[in-house]
């Protein structure tokens, strides 16, 4: 039967509105805020979805998804594809993101810089890698793989951290620099990533945000994370995605929107997942610094051409 | 398009050992923090190194309370989690599609000592994995009853049917179907006699995905059906199964149920034999 459905899949005739994505707030959905979401007065700029979700060959998932993406554009988010992995990357499974792609037209593409496969084990969660030649070359090559597999550009996520590799002969931000000068892949900048791996690696996260290529960042995530600490008892914070976005990432957010001007804005909360009005409301959050933002942006350019 | 970038790499990693301990140690609690991995200046990880431990087992854990939630409710929250923890150390998923998850899962119940004697436990689990896999089958018409309808009456014994990618049947010595439906229904599980065997359907028509106890020798039926038999041979390993075996009420229902997509007979006609 297959014939019938993959045509129905690829036809571009799906009512689906325009991909592109725009420079506001988005938000991760979640199957309980479908209805929601569609029948909000507010609209959303875009919705993510993580892309392994919508392997499966048919049935509600893709019906939902199909309602959504008549109504926004949509951004794709692949936690599976375990780029930083030393044995190679899974054919079959960029095969399946190639097809949630084609299917759903999503106005960007996006992964982590994380493994999350070994042999044949998923274990579904993203872990770190070593910030060294062989690792960037690797990664390198990898991206090029799904690049040309997908036809695209996609983005590359920064990690949130809790440990290092003692064999790292690089700094992150150097390492996702020339991963990106190198594969031509954009970036995502998750900015509480950057406020957790900071607090977590003892760094400061403005001296990360001036090293980090902020250029080529076409796509910010925000969320909460919880605290924890070490064995030292020194503060450990966990990418947690359960609770809003924390102020001082707010902070961060500010600072770098307004250096690079407004692009589109996720904010992720996948457990403990409120009701859709409190996640509406974090977008809201974002939507309003990217308006002030994009307004002194406006101002500036004005003056620019004027003088 | 970016250029191709160098892959010798991926057919030959450099240094394939360093991401090895890492992995092992993540199901392994009894294992140190691997060899190389700190904190920042060097410092011990342990902590740290355990906050990827307990993001995996929480994370599978939770993917199988997600995709067994009558076998969760049956054994209790606390239960449920201890339990699966030990099962994620012995099996854990084989793709990044997390609602595969869990196929051997059935059996690994089978053997677990402490729910020996909820002996219907592992049939229920085999159901909700069922139940999952026809909830992502692929989208297909089921077929339409007057496709059969159609068929010369001499011709109807040798009709071979095209099985619907949701459609699964589940035969168990216990009464798996009820325990299975009064769960997801929120009841509970007076009135049930587990003792007595049960047969059960799994469909998807459209978008829900359904289950329907079968009656005696409906369930061999279906299957030899499903292993391309015809309508008649089916019919006879029916009814060496039971003789109780009512064929009109077995096409009847799995019509009804949409358990089939076409006829496959027809296909070749079609085709133009």
């Amino acid at each position: 039967m297959t014939d019938k459905a993959s045509r129905a899949h690829s036809a571009p005739d799906a009512g689906f509105t325009d991909s592109t994505i725009p420079a506001r707030a988005g938000a991760g959905l979640k199957p309980e805020h479908v209805d929601a979401i569609l029948q909000d007065d507010y609209r959303i700029g875009f919705l993510e979805v993580h892309a392994e979700n919508y392997m499966g060959d048919g049935g509600a998932t893709h019906r939902t998804l199909t309602a959504i993406r008549q109504s926004f554009p949509l951004s794709v988010h692949g936690v599976g594809l375990s780029i930083g992995s030393e044995n190679g990357i899974d054919n079959e499974h960029i095969a399946r993101l190639k097809g949630v792609v084609d299917r759903y037209q999503p106005g960007l593409v996006s992964e982590h810089l994380a493994w999350s496969t070994h042999d044949t084990s998923y274990f579904n969660d993203l872990f770190p890698v070593p910030y060294d030649q062989p690792t960037l070359d690797r990664v390198v090559a990898h991206i090029d793989q799904v690049q040309n597999a997908l036809g695209r550009k996609i983005l590359l996520e920064n990690p949130s951290t809790y440990v290092q590799f003692e064999k790292s002969t690089m700094g992150e931000t150097d390492f996702i620099a020339e991963i990106a000068r190198r594969s031509g892949c954009g970036l995502l900048l998750d900015i509480n990533n950057v406020f957790v791996s900071a607090t977590n690696q003892k760094y400061r996260p403005l001296t990360y945000l001036s090293e980090f290529p902020l250029e080529k960042v076409e796509e910010i995530h925000l969320a909460g994370h919880a605290h924890d600490v070490d064995d030292e008892g020194e503060p450990l914070l966990i990418d947690a995605h359960d609770r809003p976005v924390d102020d001082e990432v707010w902070k961060l957010y500010d600072i770098v929107i307004g250096q690079i001007g407004p692009v589109p804005t996720l904010i992720e909360w996948d457990n403990n997942v409120p009701d859709w009005p409190v996640l509406r409301h974090e977008a809201k959050l974002a939507d309003e610094i990217l308006e002030r933002r994009a307004a002194n942006y406006m101002l500036g350019s004005h003056h620019a051409a004027n003088g | 398009m970016p250029q191709m970038a160098d892959d010798r790499r991926s057919d030959q990693p450099a240094d394939a050992t360093s991401l090895e301990p890492f992995s092992d140690a993540l199901l392994d609690p009894d294992l140190p923090t691997p060899k190389g991995i700190v904190g920042p200046k060097g410092k011990k990880a342990a902590k740290r190194f355990n906050v990827y431990r307990n993001n995996v087992t929480v994370g599978l854990v939770g993917a199988l309370a997600d995709i067994f939630p009558a076998v969760h409710r049956l054994v209790g929250d606390e239960f449920f989690r201890a339990m699966a923890r030990i099962y994620v150390q012995t099996e854990q998923p084989s793709s990044p599609l997390l609602f595969r998850y869990g196929a051997g899962f059935p059996a690994f119940l089978k053997t677990f000592e402490p729910v020996a004697k909820l002996t219907y436990l592992p049939d229920v689990a085999r159901i909700e994995r069922a139940w999952l896999d026809a909830y992502h089958a692929a989208d297909t018409p089921v077929m339409d009853p007057a496709d059969l309808g159609a068929i010369a009456p001499e011709d109807l014994a040798d009709q071979r049917f095209i099985t619907h990618p949701a459609t699964f049947v589940v035969r168990s010595n216990f009464a798996a179907v009820s325990i299975f439906a009064a769960n997801r229904a929120g009841k509970d599980l007076s009135g049930i006699d587990p003792l007595i065997a049960e047969d059960g359907l799994i469909t998807r028509r459209e978008f829900d995905v359904e289950i329907r106890q079968l009656p005696a020798g409906a369930a061999a039926f279906l299957q030899a059906l499903a292993g391309g038999a015809t309508l008649g041979e089916a019919a006879g390993s029916a009814v060496e199964q039971s003789e109780d075996f009512d064929l009109a009420a077995a096409i009847a229902a799995m019509l009804e149920a949409g358990a089939f997509s076409a006829l496959a007979s027809g296909k070749i006609d079609e085709k133009g034999q």
